[in-house]
């Protein structure tokens, strides 16, 4: 899930207590300078404790975890999550079916915070989750420390997720790292009122005729309704680079991961023909997505009249469109079928209750549980089983003029042909894109040339 | 930071200890030993009094700060330590990048907007409440409620007022007829947005810090000066600012080292929290931080820590400075 909810950004370095290095006013400078001496001490801290860690040769392996907790001793588990994934109702379940388990539930509010706060408790040592999520974004990211996750192979599950959710998360010692939970199959939603009052079909099915088979197709389908309506075609462009990166085999990294995003022309040319589509034909409402100006068009007159819709954007639209009737989806998706997002369940090696939590995380991402976080907030299952579930397929979403929500993912599941390789950097560079678009479409301080020659720069630095 | 106790001690080393007076005999002579104790007591005891500060200090400020400066020689990966050793590599890389320049552009340019403003306006904050209001106390304790609200509550609120789209301060300006700011969009109006949330917060506090000061200037050169024939504005420029010298130089200090590092305010100023699609607001201590986490470079992280350490050294001195030369320019009283 790539979801930010609101714009609070707690950061995570609360290292100790915050000693102001001014010992002239310790007020005032404990003000903006919390961040900074909190930095300080964050590097100090972590330096020691790394220090300490591999001095001890780093056989954090949980070697007593078993002894600790043996059968039916009480045990408490920790469990972070991002955004909503829904597991509020199960962690309640698990306690009523293992008495001798309480769960502590620690949520963040978006994927790069949950990011940061992983790579800072692997970073020490200490301080990580029994069970902590691993976005698909970043997955590759983390699996270059396979020593710090536990291995989660369990021969009975091999077959429980699709094949590609299952092998994105095995190593290349045939480890896996993550237990899969949701997917992102994406479909398009639309305004089916915005439609009407352009002149254009609103029902679902004549809409995903209308918008055709490709990113031109959609494109030219948003001409006609521009040139029809006062509102735009989509929020902004980060929105639609989502639905086309998503389907770009080998996008950023090589398969030897060098950086190649500034010299692929299949990302330059995406990149051109949609910002000349958002700017130039003007289909593009300028809106930074998860912005405060973004969250308040959904209520306004002006508006936007498609999203591409990943299962867990539906709650996401429903929560800032409440009140505002006339949202649908089609079941189409321009290029073919894509997937944006969904997570992992892993399982770091600092911990001290391994075992339990192993339990815990293959109970979280079974079938029936996948399931019922679909019910909660959308989240789209990853296991076969749940795929074909007849409470999945007959599941209706009434904000979305109750709309067979499930079956229509469902068969934009079907529709996923690629899996992108998504390389170590994929998250850095994808963010360094998404500001190179938005310095055009929604800043407009850059034209698109200028706003790539900047990007070239970016990944100068990383090379 | 060595152990204060090596430092000379404060009274002259006469072998005999504390002066002796003249002696009148009527009581004994102490045990040598109770002398030594008394003499220990006298001459040693202060620093152990303020010691507990140094130590402290020694270990969360110093030590950390020394620290940051061996990391940034290395080689320092957030999850994989220390690497090897590579001088001053780290700096060079860091002092190459543009988003750096960019960055030292936008912490200084954000602390002028915020410091300057926030100074002037604290001292005629002051000045008003150092009248005799009805309820007193209120406003005194009214001016200090934003300095309670959490900064992260400010900037929602405040982001929310300088939406570029749909916010109010836009909404405003267009019915006046101003076209619309991009306060997330543009360079400028960004900073003087994170500027206006800093000096929400700050500027009541120091008007209270100016208020104690104002309040010990002695009354009666008030009614000198109004015999004189000076006005209030004469009072005030005359008066009231040279006898807040000291003060105006702790404030400003205080500020500098407050404004260079800040933080809060520009990460919470749009829903990334990077400083803007061309780091707009990127300011040195965001830098620092998407250096150390979000790509996991801790060398260069501290590179930047060092840098912006000896910037606000820099700076704090040229402060000190300028505010001794004025107040020495100035006669003296």
């Amino acid at each position: 899930m790539m979801r930010t909810t609101d714009h609070h950004h707690e950061h995570d370095e609360d290292h100790s207590t915050s000693a102001s290095a001014a010992p002239l006013a310790p007020t005032r400078a404990a003000g903006p300078a919390r961040g900074r001496s909190r930095v300080l001490q964050g590097v100090a801290l972590t330096s020691v404790l790394t220090l300490a860690l591999t001095a001890c040769g780093g056989s954090a392996d949980g070697e007593d975890s078993e002894d600790a907790a043996a059968e039916g001793e009480d045990v408490t588990l920790s469990v972070t999550t991002f955004n909503e994934f829904g597991y509020e109702d199960l962690f309640e379940e698990y306690e009523e079916l293992n008495e001798n388990i309480t769960i502590e539930h620690n949520k963040i509010d978006t994927a790069e915070n949950a990011r940061d706060s992983l790579r800072n408790s692997l970073g020490a040592g200490q301080g990580a989750s029994d069970i902590e999520p691993i976005e698909v974004d970043w997955l590759a990211e983390f699996q270059q420390y396979p020593d710090r996750f536990e291995d989660l192979t369990d021969p009975e599950l091999e077959d429980r997720w699709l094949d590609w959710k299952y092998e994105d998360a095995v190593l290349e010692d045939g480890s896996l790292i993550g237990y899969g939970t949701d997917s992102g199959p994406q479909a398009v939603c639309y305004r089916a009122d915005l439609f009407e009052e352009a002149g254009l079909p609103s029902e679902r099915e004549e809409v995903a005729e209308f918008l055709g088979d490709t990113w031109e197709d959609y494109f030219d389908a948003g001409r006609e309704f521009v040139a029809e309506s006062e509102s735009a075609w989509y929020s902004g462009s980060d929105n639609i680079w989502q639905g086309m990166i998503n389907q770009v085999e080998v996008p950023y990294q090589n398969e030897e991961g060098e950086v190649i995003a500034d010299e692929n022309p299949e990302v330059r040319d995406l990149y051109d023909q949609l910002l000349q589509a958002s700017v130039e034909d003007e289909l593009s409402a300028g809106l930074a997505q998860w912005s405060g100006d973004w969250s308040d068009a959904f209520q306004r007159e002006e508006t936007f009249a498609t999203m591409m819709c990943p299962g867990w954007m539906l709650g996401i639209i429903e929560g800032n469109a409440a009140e505002v009737e006339g949202w649908d989806i089609a079941n189409t998706f321009p290029g073919g079928g894509g997937n944006w997002g969904g997570s992992y369940l892993t399982v770091p090696s600092q911990g001290e209750n391994i075992e339990q939590a192993k339990e815990l995380a293959a109970w979280l991402t079974a079938p029936e549980q996948q399931l019922k976080a679909f019910e909660v907030v959308g989240a789209f299952p990853s296991t076969t089983e749940a795929l074909e579930a007849d409470e999945l397929l007959s599941s209706t979403n009434e904000f979305f003029n109750d709309a067979p929500t499930g079956e229509i993912l469902a068969e934009r599941a079907d529709a996923v042909e690629t899996q992108p390789l998504k390389g170590t950097e994929y998250l850095t560079i994808n963010v360094a894109i998404q500001d190179a678009i938005n310095r055009v479409d929604v800043d407009g301080i850059d034209d698109p040339d200028a706003s790539w020659e900047k990007f070239v720069n970016d990944m100068e630095a990383l090379r | 930071m060595s152990a204060p106790a090596a430092e000379a001690p404060v009274t002259t080393a006469r072998s005999g200890g504390p002066a002796q007076g003249p002696r009148t005999g009527r009581r004994k002579p102490k045990s040598s030993f109770r002398r030594r104790v008394s003499t220990w007591d006298r001459r040693y005891s202060p620093y152990l009094y303020i010691s507990p500060f140094f130590i402290l200090f020694a270990v969360v400020g110093l030590f950390p700060l020394v620290y940051t400066a061996w990391v940034a020689t290395h080689d320092w990966d957030l999850i994989m330590g220390q690497g090897e050793f590579i001088g001053a590599e780290n700096f060079l890389h860091v002092l190459g990048e543009r988003a750096f320049w960019v960055s030292l552009r936008n912490t200084l340019s954000i602390f002028v907007l915020s410091s300057a403003p926030q100074v002037v306006a604290a001292i005629l904050i002051a000045y008003l409440l150092d009248y005799n209001l009805r309820a007193k106390t209120f406003w005194r304790m009214g001016v200090l409620v934003p300095y309670v609200v959490t900064p992260v509550a400010v900037a929602l609120i405040f982001s929310n007022l300088f939406g570029d789209r749909f916010g109010l301060v836009n909404s405003v300006l267009e019915t006046i007829g101003i076209d619309a700011i991009g306060w997330h969009s543009d360079t400028l109006p960004s900073h003087l947005a994170i500027a206006t949330m800093v000096n929400f917060r700050w500027i009541g506090y120091n008007a209270l810090i100016f208020l104690a000061a104002m309040q010990a200037v002695p009354r009666d050169l008030y009614e000198a000066a109004e015999i004189d024939g000076a006005g209030k504005v004469r009072q005030f420029i005359s008066v009231t600012i040279p006898n807040l010298r000291p003060t105006i130089i702790f404030v400003i200090i205080t500020s500098t080292i407050g404004g260079l590092q800040i933080f809060d305010e520009p990460r919470m100023f749009d829903q990334y929290g990077r400083g803007g699609t061309d780091g707009q607001w990127q300011t040195m201590t965001m830098y620092l931080y998407e250096l150390g986490w979000t790509r996991s470079d801790f060398g260069q992280a501290s590179a930047v820590a060092v840098l912006l350490f000896l910037l606000i050294v820099a700076i704090g001195l040229v402060n000190f400075i300028i505010t001794r030369r004025i107040s020495s320019s100035e006669v003296k009283r």
